[in-house]
């Protein structure tokens, strides 16, 4: 089954679910994984689309797998299927199109993100609602697809222009004039017209009235209200954050100067103050003589053993720690969630959060 | 705003402006301009130069575009003019004393030099200072990098503090512009292009909101962002610290003259230079076409302070003087980046609760993956962007045959790294260390989009 042998110029492997995989409906959505030699369903229509753009493709086998078997064994399903898929030395793998089918999409999703870093360049179509889109958007080529498999054909089309592209080597820099959802990544490139020109066009448009596009969509900015002040802090459990980089001398987790891929946390206890010695700042977004001199001055235990004394609450044992230099709001926000879920569990009632 | 200025009434604030453009530049005996070329008597303008006790050395150096030079790191960037005005001089309260509002600004000639350019660099001051490069994959990035370069390379006295060292560069330079010029162009003149830039009267002194409207032409005014935020983030007016001004009207044309200069820069892609002010694109375009397919009622200047109280009462005044104007919509310019975007919405949210439409003009942030939110700042009414370009977008510039000044401190400038020299001599660079890159007055073509 592995056999790479070439009848013709480019070989494409192409996953579906059991629906299109001619096992059955929704009663089938429990099939386990198979693979079956060449086209099977859409891929007939993706095979012919392509050889009528004078592609000149196969598809050695189509693989097959129930949604909900995959969504219930997502990894063990992947742990099988892509040394399966690999062994076809695919040079285009096609999943899908999965309109709005949510399993069948993150599916979908999943077996061409895992393929990409493998070299195998993967791509699949949707309905953009289809839950499958946003995890998988920035790693994988989304054609946009109907919501229904009316649009079988109109969607093949799409995959099929994308994938010749990908096949001839081309890249693809903007994946939104292949008809793919954007990446949500910013691009430089060159317009034919320098800025001065653009942005007198859009004011007259705007005054006219006349529909305008930005070229900079300002971001849905996740304001938090801030929280009543706790009048009585007796008896509450404290804990200090900062994403100001104070962290044990030698950076133990490696967190980046800049950019952070990962927080960290330490411990507290038996602390009294934090000195040269012991912390010291990993942000490299500001000047941390200071901070290196006295890491207090960022992460204020100092103050917090005098204010414990003073107003009765209890310090949380462990502190957290990232760096905020030019680190993306994506990574933030998923640095937040965990240390949230952590400090619930282990019944912290508020923090301070101390920033440079 | 109640100053009187000559002007006010039916007769607009006129310029001519002449352009000579120089072809070649070339070491020689007396400075001129001969058959299109800049002849420069090096020994003149050296000892020019270091009359000023505060500087050691001036080595000079010529960089032509396409040749394989680098030029590292640069402070300013300067075009030779020369005001035929008399009384009027160029840079105006920089090189002499003036007061813009005593007398006001008169009409008459101004003659520049195009295709070439003054440039300083030296030894660094703070480290964030940028390069040009004068060929391969760089080039496209800089205007800058299309001009003949005049280069001055600047050594100051040992021990001297860093205010006085940038402030000492400043003035190197537009004292060699101002002396390129008297010496080349103060006679008759042969050839070169004309144009004539008339100035919009202010409508405070023509009449109500009502009469300020031409044949119902679109009325446009121009916010103009300073950075003004200390050593390497300044800009003066009339030699006056912007930090300590407070939002203004200006005549248009002023620019020309070099009413607005640099404070030398800081992030290099995005930091105006001083030849950037003196073509300030957006003035230009809104004055050429003004009275034919708009009406463009004026131009008001603002700073982009520290704290947050300058950063509201600036913004409150801007958005004051520009809602005087009668302006339908307003352009607003942004200079640096990080917390001018704070001013950036400011100003924008405070002219359109005006009713007044805006369009701005920023650079991104987005981080070297383009990942990352691109403004530090936000509000639903900025919804009309142009921007020009994520300046964290690495480029990898190759090694360049001829160093002019000291590409030594290429790891320390702003989007550089410890890591960024490659084995192969090139270098792998954030678009931020090349000047003028992202410039915000709209100069280059790059932009940036969502993949």
């Amino acid at each position: 089954m592995g056999d790479a042998s070439r009848n013709r110029e480019y070989r494409i492997v192409h996953y579906v679910n059991q629906f299109f995989g001619g096992v059955g409906g929704e009663e089938k959505a429990n099939c386990e994984p198979f693979t079956i030699q060449g086209p099977q369903g859409p891929g007939r229509l993706l095979e012919k689309l392509f050889r009528e753009e004078k592609a000149d493709v196969e598809i050695v086998a189509t693989v097959v797998c129930g949604d909900s078997y995959f969504a219930e064994n997502q990894e063990n399903v992947l742990r099988e299927l892509i040394p399966v898929i690999r062994e076809y030395h695919p040079d285009l793998v096609v999943a899908g199109p999965a309109f709005n089918a949510g399993r069948y999409g993150m599916a979908c999703g999943a077996i061409c993100s895992s393929l990409q870093p493998l070299g195998i360049p993967a791509i699949t179509a949707m309905y953009k609602e289809n839950p499958g889109l946003d995890p998988y958007r920035k790693t994988v080529l989304i054609v946009e697809s109907a919501n229904i498999v009316s649009g079988m054909e109109e969607a093949i089309r799409k995959m099929v222009r994308l994938g010749i592209k990908i096949l001839r080597g081309e890249e693809i820099e903007f994946p939104k004039a292949e008809g793919c959802f954007e990446q949500g990544i910013r691009k430089n490139y060159f317009h034919a017209e320098p800025a001065v020109g653009r942005a007198i066009a859009m004011l007259l448009r705007k005054i006219n009235g006349d529909p305008f596009e930005t070229e900079y969509p300002i971001p849905f900015f996740d304001r938090v209200d801030p929280q009543p002040a706790i009048a009585d802090l007796k008896g509450i459990t404290v804990a200090l954050v900062t994403s100001g980089g104070i962290v044990p001398t030698g950076n133990p987790d490696h967190i980046e100067s800049s950019s952070a891929s990962k927080y960290g946390k330490y411990p507290l206890e038996g602390l009294e103050t934090l000195n040269s010695r012991t912390h010291q700042s990993a942000h490299g977004g500001y000047d941390n003589t200071y901070a290196n001199d006295d890491p207090n001055r960022v992460l204020p235990i100092d103050m917090m053993r005098e204010l414990e004394k003073e107003l009765g609450f209890k310090p949380h044992p462990w502190y957290y720690a990232t760096v905020g230099n030019g680190t993306s709001v994506d990574n933030a926000q998923k640095f937040a969630k965990e240390i949230a879920v952590e400090m619930i569990r282990d019944g912290v009632q508020a923090v301070i959060l101390t920033s440079t | 705003m109640s100053y009187a200025r000559p002007h006010a009434g039916v007769h607009p604030v006129t310029h001519h402006w002449r352009k000579i453009t120089v072809r070649d530049l070339e070491f020689s005996s007396a400075t001129r301009v001969e058959n299109g070329k800049l002849l420069i008597d090096k020994g003149e303008l050296t000892a020019l130069l270091r009359s000023d006790p505060n500087i050691k050395d001036v080595k000079l150096a010529i960089a032509r575009p396409g040749e394989s030079v680098r030029i590292i790191p640069v402070k300013d960037v300067i075009e030779p003019r020369l005001s035929r005005i008399p009384d009027y001089p160029i840079f105006p309260g920089v090189l002499s004393a003036w007061d813009p509002d005593a007398g006001g600004i008169l009409s008459g000639e101004i003659v520049s030099l195009c295709g070439m350019v003054v440039t300083t660099v030296g030894s660094i001051v703070g480290f964030q200072e940028g390069l040009i490069d004068m060929s391969g994959p760089g080039a496209r990035y800089s205007l800058f990098s299309g001009k003949h370069h005049l280069v001055l390379d600047i050594s100051v006295k040992e021990g001297m503090e860093r205010h006085e060292h940038e402030k000492t560069v400043r003035l190197a330079g537009f004292k060699a512009s101002d002396y390129i010029a008297r010496s080349s162009l103060d006679g008759p003149l042969s050839g070169g292009s004309r144009e004539t830039l008339i100035n919009p009267i202010d409508p405070g002194f023509h009449g109500s909101e009502k009469s300020a409207g031409r044949k119902g032409k679109p009325k446009i005014a121009y916010l103009y962002m300073l950075q003004s935020q200390g050593l390497l983030h300044d800009t003066y007016y009339c030699g006056v610290d912007v930090k300590k001004m407070l939002p203004r009207r200006i005549v248009p044309t002023e620019v020309l003259f070099g009413a607005i200069v640099s404070g030398n820069c800081v992030s290099a892609c995005d930091k105006n230079t001083t030849y950037h002010h003196q073509n300030n694109p957006i003035l230009l375009e809104l004055l050429r076409r003004h009275g034919t397919d708009w009406d463009f009622v004026g131009c008001v200047i603002t700073n982009e302070n520290v704290t947050l109280g300058d950063k509201q009462q600036s913004s409150t005044l801007a958005a004051e003087l520009i809602a005087s104007l009668f302006p339908d919509g307003v352009i607003v310019s942004k200079e640096g980046f990080g917390n001018p975007d704070a001013d950036l919405m400011m100003n924008c949210s405070k002219i359109e609760a005006q009713g007044i439409k805006t369009v701005l003009l920023t650079d991104e942030f987005a981080g070297q993956a383009g990942a990352s939110q691109s403004l530090v700042d936000g509000h639903p009414k900025a919804d009309a962007i142009v921007s020009t370009g994520n300046a964290n977008e690495v480029i990898v510039l190759p090694p360049m045959e001829k160093v002019i000044g000291d590409d030594r401190v290429i790891t320390e400038l702003a989007g550089g790294s410890s890591k960024c020299r490659l084995p192969d001599g090139s270098v792998a660079i954030e678009l931020q260390a090349l000047i003028g890159s992202t410039n915000q007055l709209g100069f280059e073509r790059m932009s940036s989009r969502f993949k």
